[in-house]
């Protein structure tokens, strides 16, 4: 059947040379996030103006080139020129014009655009020198932000579905799980169960109807790296939910992603289309005997049908609710078939490890974390966005050299990894190699890849709750400790953030904690004491000082705050008096002012108007 | 070698088969795990995390997982009760005890409560550390029908009812809504069991391990009935109550307590006490009669036996189009207390149409809904006053003060106390079929058939309800269909809807293995070698009594000559068969539509 293969070298030669006429290609960022800072108006005005420039390379024409998220989401709308060399960040509707005549016509750059590096306050012009770009390795991401995701062509001329060909040429399904085995790729949606394993114990159940289900349900809150995948090169992972799908016997497979996705199921929609179309999916793919559908579901967003089996129920129809492991999906999954289940990151990995051998992937990493990992790193940091970097990267790495430091000079406190599952990171951990192994000692996890980086101003009791009630609100229902734990669990975070919390909480917080993560019916419950249990660990002093004090230490807590006026200071102005907007201050013009606390609502007006800097806030 | 797989529990070593989970191989070895989701008879859910036990790999892998979602492997050693487990228990009882309402001692359930016996057990006195549930959110509580009460503010989530609403009837009467802590069970939309298409066949108050699904109780009505001398007061006990009854005594199951029944409610204070076995063999007459003649006509077949209470209204609900292939003889419940309102005061002295009360024995939630059918009311009374569920005499036994199980048997009343072992199998999923083709064989043949045991119709088969046997009455060959529960019964209704059912007869009883084990028996959803045990005792006294077909009963003999006349006669049409109303609702799929 190989002999009637296409040959994809051919075609790949034809799209390349397609978009070498296209001329100066400029690309404009379309992900969710530039989207919504008005990119779309962006590339329409780069549209009009471009149309008939010749631009100073003296290439034939100008291209505008809609792509997917290029990570650095807080810069946006990004548009960057390969050719030209630059990154142009935070991209007005008015700025284009300037861009397409002083640069692109004339060749100066437009310097007021230029992305200004925080630590030396200057412009930067060359992409490299970026500091965000400059440590990151890009190989899952590659792609994103590189070529217009609506296009098959553009990714035709990456590469895509070179491996799927490499693989159907090749013909021996169990060399490709041997090669997924032999790279250490590890499941990335959070559990890090090596995904070769995964595919070998799937395809011990070829013969009869299997499934592919891709999890695209990234519900921790804050992260987007596998919607950036979908949205900017939705065929990387169709790839490599076909290759997986030839490597386990299945021919049909589903895309799980949630409906607050319209961008990424939008693009996997035409994407699926194209390659249909074209005979890159369907039927008898690339002229072999292999054919594979792939569905896309909607999720209705619960996070816990992340979880894979709360997953299958809803594919099926039932409601999100986990059910018992053993059978694994392996053996008994969708509809009662054996499933593969990956995730979007995982699968998005395959072709790359497909083309390029698993010793490249597994040269990179550590002992037993191989390849890369893309987070979305968000918080108190210079630098946000989403960043692809090898396993084994330091978390000082991230944060101060990729992230530009903690915003205004504050000071690092911790990070939240892998989301309201995961754990809290401290300063002791900055150096710390960060893979799956190391994290799970540290009591966090890798996760999805969530981080949140906080400065001294959080209070990390708060943080607590915030997950807490998450995770409350998440839990499917089903097993008592996730069910009723978490919820009292909440109650008791509640308490101390409002001061109203006592000492033997603390005890019955850690109890709770462990009953509900050893006795949880799904991953979801099992994780979901994680950021109390670590934040209890490393910043139990913060918790007491809540609790005997009635001190927030960051200042954060509402309830905790008193604002007083000293009245050596006070002149009797009455300005705060009359900035009070519930008449909490009382006092006589010329006379010291006093704040009733019990109708204080502590929102701080008084604080900002006082002249004399006689109210303060302990 | 030896294939024999051994695992080890608590240090004993254990041999395992084909035990479908870890949990029963812990049960055989001797050791008890409490556990509140898990079912014999129900798909394992893992919700409750009570059975969790640590369990260590022969490769040295530790985990704790709940052990009724966990295949037992060889050679592995499991502990149930390290610090960890207990922990959880405790914790999980905890949480869940500060989330219930804990009025234990007006509770229904009350003894019989499986959180408040391992609250006990795990010595759990104080829960008020927690967040207090109940205080902040009081759901009402359902008793809007004769039958079941549903507490919500007493359910621990444990799924058992929804499980076996689904997989039993097919029917999911039962749901869970919303999410996280503020999940509930409720039926559709959050209505009242009244409002939804519930048979109340009462499996989901059988597998409830908490109170909140009961049954209604009605023994004080009762009682009232009993001490007021105005009142005359007759009991009707059906088939099932006597191989079940003892268990609440101490008894074994299947043990037959009929004589002691007979003799508690003449001690209790009952005027006359009936057996339900009589008009199970007047039910013969006319439904074996029905037969013959639908067969000969080729009218309305396959028969379908009208029995059972909860597919009668299932019928109705769902497929009244079908309801003219229902039998159309009252049940024998409806039978006798017809015939005892007709003929008892002519028989007895004293008794008149206005002073007689019927207290119907039954094993069954749904024959609270069945006697209050519109349909079986005369004069403006319903021809059953009151129906006690297995449970409830056993309770009103207790509240006697009697001594049951060392009673000094009695006989029934008569004239109608006399009855066959047709009578008796009713009890039993195949005894109705079983009963009906013993007589129908002599009324088409003229001759008595000889072998009286048609074990084929026999027994429960957890995954095939379904049983087809063929009956050769003298050449013709009349093929008879026996199903439990109304998922099997459901199929055989798509079979008939699209032409392929190749039966003559269907015989359904929506509890799973029939009446003796209905949902209003004893509790035994841990145990589900029970359903056979009390089968058993039906059968063995089929085999005991003298008379095995029901026209050969004297009693019924006497009455078809000194009343009745002949089985399909005019006036047996008026006291002993009833008719069926359309009660369909829409379908589920026009309800979500609109």
């Amino acid at each position: 059947m190989t002999t009637t293969l296409i040959d994809i070298k051919k075609e790949q030669q034809k799209v390349k040379e397609q978009i070498k006429a296209q001329g100066l290609r400029v690309l404009v960022c379309a992900g969710t996030g530039c989207v919504a800072n008005g990119s779309l108006k962006v590339i329409e005005r780069f549209k009009e103006l471009g149309a008939d420039v010749r631009p100073m390379t003296h290439q034939d024409k100008v291209t505008i080139v809609p792509t997917g998220c290029h990570g650095f989401c807080e810069q946006g709308v990004l548009v960057v020129i390969p050719d030209l060399d630059i990154t142009y960040v935070k991209v007005k509707l008015e700025d284009v014009e300037e861009i397409v005549e002083s640069h692109i016509k004339n060749g100066k750059p437009v310097e007021r655009l230029l992305y200004v590096d925080p630590k030396t306050q200057e412009h930067v012009f060359k992409n490299e020198e970026i500091n965000f770009y400059a440590k990151q390795t890009r190989t899952t991401l590659a792609n994103c932000g590189e070529i217009d995701a609506e296009s098959l062509d553009e990714a035709l001329a990456t590469g895509a579905y070179e491996a799927l060909h490499k693989v159907l040429e090749q013909g021996n399904p169990d060399a490709v799980i041997d090669e997924i085995v032999k790279s250490g790729l590890r499941g990335r949606g959070g559990g890090g169960f090596p995904t070769g394993m995964k595919w070998k114990f799937t395809a011990a159940n070829r013969g009869g109807k299997s499934y592919v289900v891709c999890n695209g349900d990234e519900g921790d809150p804050g992260a987007f790296m596998d919607r950036s995948v979908m949205e900017g090169d939705p065929h990387k992972l169709l790839e490599g939910m076909a290759i997986a799908g030839y490597a386990i016997g299945a021919d049909e497979a589903y895309i799980y992603v949630r409906a607050e996705y319209p961008l990424a199921i939008h693009r996997l929609r035409v994407a699926i289309k194209q390659a249909e179309e074209r005979g890159y999916l369907g039927k008898n793919i690339m002229g072999s005997d292999f054919n594979f559908e792939i569905h896309i579901k909607e999720g209705a967003g619960a996070f816990v049908c992340g979880e894979e089996t709360a997953l299958i129920a809803s594919i099926e129809g039932e409601r999100g609710m986990p059910r018992p492991k053993p059978p694994f999906p392996a053996n008994k999954g969708l509809f009662g078939r054996p499933t593969l289940i990956n995730n979007v990151e995982t699968l998005a990995n395959v072709s790359t490890i497909i083309l390029k051998g698993a010793d490249w992937f597994s040269s990179m990493g550590t002992e037993k974390s191989k390849g890369t990992k893309t987070f979305a790193l968000t918080g108190e940091v210079n630098n946000t966005g989403l960043i692809e970097v090898p396993m084994g990267t330091t978390l000082r790495e991230i944060v101060f050299d990729i992230g530009g430091g903690i915003r205004g000079g504050k000071k690092f406190k911790a990070v939240q990894i892998g989301g309201p599952s995961g754990g809290c990171l401290t300063e002791e951990h900055l150096d710390l190699p960060m893979d799956y192994d190391n994290l799970i000692a540290a009591g966090a996890m890798v996760g999805s890849g969530g981080l949140v980086v906080m400065n001294e101003d959080t209070c990390i009791v708060e943080v607590a709750r915030f997950f807490m009630n998450f995770t409350q609100n998440e839990s499917c229902g089903k097993c008592v400790p996730c069910r009723e734990g978490t919820k009292n669990m909440l109650k008791i975070l509640e308490r101390i953030v409002k001061g109203k919390g006592e000492m033997k909480d603390l005890e019955t917080l850690e109890e709770l904690a462990t009953a509900v993560k050893d006795g949880s019916l799904c991953g979801l419950g099992k994780t979901a004491p994680n950021p109390v249990l670590s934040t209890l660990k490393y910043f139990k002093d913060e918790y007491i000082a809540h609790i005997k004090d009635k001190r927030c230490p960051a200042g954060v807590c509402e309830a905790m705050k008193v604002i007083t006026i000293d009245e050596e200071l006070c002149k009797g102005c009455t300005k705060c008096a009359r900035n009070c907007p519930v008449g909490a201050i009382e006092g006589t013009v010329r006379n010291p002012h006093h704040i009733d606390q019990s109708k204080c609502i502590k929102c701080g007006a008084c604080l900002n108007s006082c002249p004399f800097k006689a109210i303060k806030q302990n | 070698m030896s294939d024999k797989k051994t695992l080890t529990v608590n240090g004993k070593v254990v041999e395992f088969t084909d035990e479908p989970n870890l949990l029963e191989v812990i049960r055989k070895a001797g050791f008890h795990v409490p556990t509140f989701c898990y079912r014999p008879d129900l798909t394992q859910y893992g919700a409750c995390r009570m059975c969790v036990v640590e369990v260590e790999y022969p490769n040295g892998r530790k985990l704790i997982n709940s052990s009724c979602t966990m295949p037992p492997e060889a050679d592995i050693k499991v502990k149930t009760n390290t610090e960890k487990t207990r922990r959880i228990r405790k914790t999980v009882l905890e949480l869940l005890l500060a989330n219930h309402d804990r009025e234990c001692t007006t509770c229904e359930k009350s003894g019989k409560c499986e959180l408040q016996q391992y609250a006990e057990e795990y010595g759990i006195k104080d829960v008020s550390k927690y967040v207090q549930l109940k205080k902040e959110r009081y759901l009402p509580i359902d008793d809007s029908n004769p039958s079941l009460v549903r507490d919500p503010n007493k359910c621990i989530l444990c799924g058992a009812c929804v499980r076996a609403c689904a997989e039993f009837q097919g029917h999911a009467v039962l749901g869970f809504a919303n999410r996280g802590s503020k999940t509930v069970v409720q039926p559709l939309a959050g209505k009242p069991l009244s409002s939804v298409d519930c048979v109340f066949c009462g499996q989901c108050q059988a597998v409830c391990p908490t109170g909140a699904l009961t049954i209604k109780n009605e023994v004080n009505p009762v009682w009232d009935l009993i001490t007021n001398p105005e009142k005359k007061v007759l009991a009707q006990i059906a088939p099932s109550v006597r191989v079940a009854l003892g268990e609440e005594f101490g008894l074994e199951p299947g043990a037959n307590t009929i004589g002691l029944i007979n003799a508690a409610l003449k001690e209790i204070g009952f005027d006359l006490v009936f057996d339900t076995n009589f008009s199970a063999d007047l039910t013969i007459m006319e439904e074996a009669h029905e037969f013959v003649e639908r067969v000969s006509k080729g009218e309305n077949l396959p028969l379908f036996t009208s029995c059972c209470p909860a597919w009668v209204r299932y019928l109705e609900t769902q497929h009244p189009e079908m309801l003219n292939h229902l039998s159309s003889c009252k049940s024998p419940q409806g039978m006798l207390s017809s015939v005892l309102r007709e003929l008892v005061p002519q028989y007895f002295e004293g008794f008149t149409k206005e002073n007689i009360n019927i207290v119907s024995i039954m094993p069954c939630t749904a024959k609270k809904v069945e006697a209050k059918r519109a349909q079986l009311r005369k004069d403006n009374k319903f021809d059953t006053d009151i129906v006690l569920t297995t449970q409830e005499l056993a309770k009103m036994i207790k509240s006697a003060g009697i001594d049951f199980s060392t009673l000094e048997p009695v006989e029934g009343d008569s004239p109608f106390a006399q009855y066959t072992g047709a009578g008796t199998i009713f009890g039993a999923s195949g005894g109705v079929a079983e009963a009906a083709v013993r007589t129908a064989y002599e009324f088409v043949t003229g001759e008595p058939l000889s072998d009286l045991d048609i074990k084929a119709m026999r027994g429960v088969d957890k995954n095939h309800r379904c049983k087809d046997v063929e009956i050769d009455i003298k050449g013709t060959i009349v093929k008879v269909r026996v199903v439990s529960t109304l998922k099997e019964a459901e199929k055989s209704l798509q079979e008939i809807k699209n032409g392929t059912a190749d039966f003559h007869m269907l015989e359904v009883m929506a509890c799973p293995g029939g009446c003796i084990n209905g949902g209003g028996q004893p509790r035994s959803c841990d145990d589900s070698k029970i359903k056979e045990k009390r089968a058993q005792g039906l059968y063995k006294e089929d085999a005991e009594l003298k008379f095995r077909r029901s026209n050969d009963n004297p009693d019924i003999k006497k009455l078809y000559k000194e009343y009745l006349e002949n089985p399909g006669s005019h006036k047996a049409h008026e006291l002993l068969h009833t008719t069926y109303q359309d009660k369909f609702k829409g379908s589920y799929k026009d309800l979500v539509k609109k």
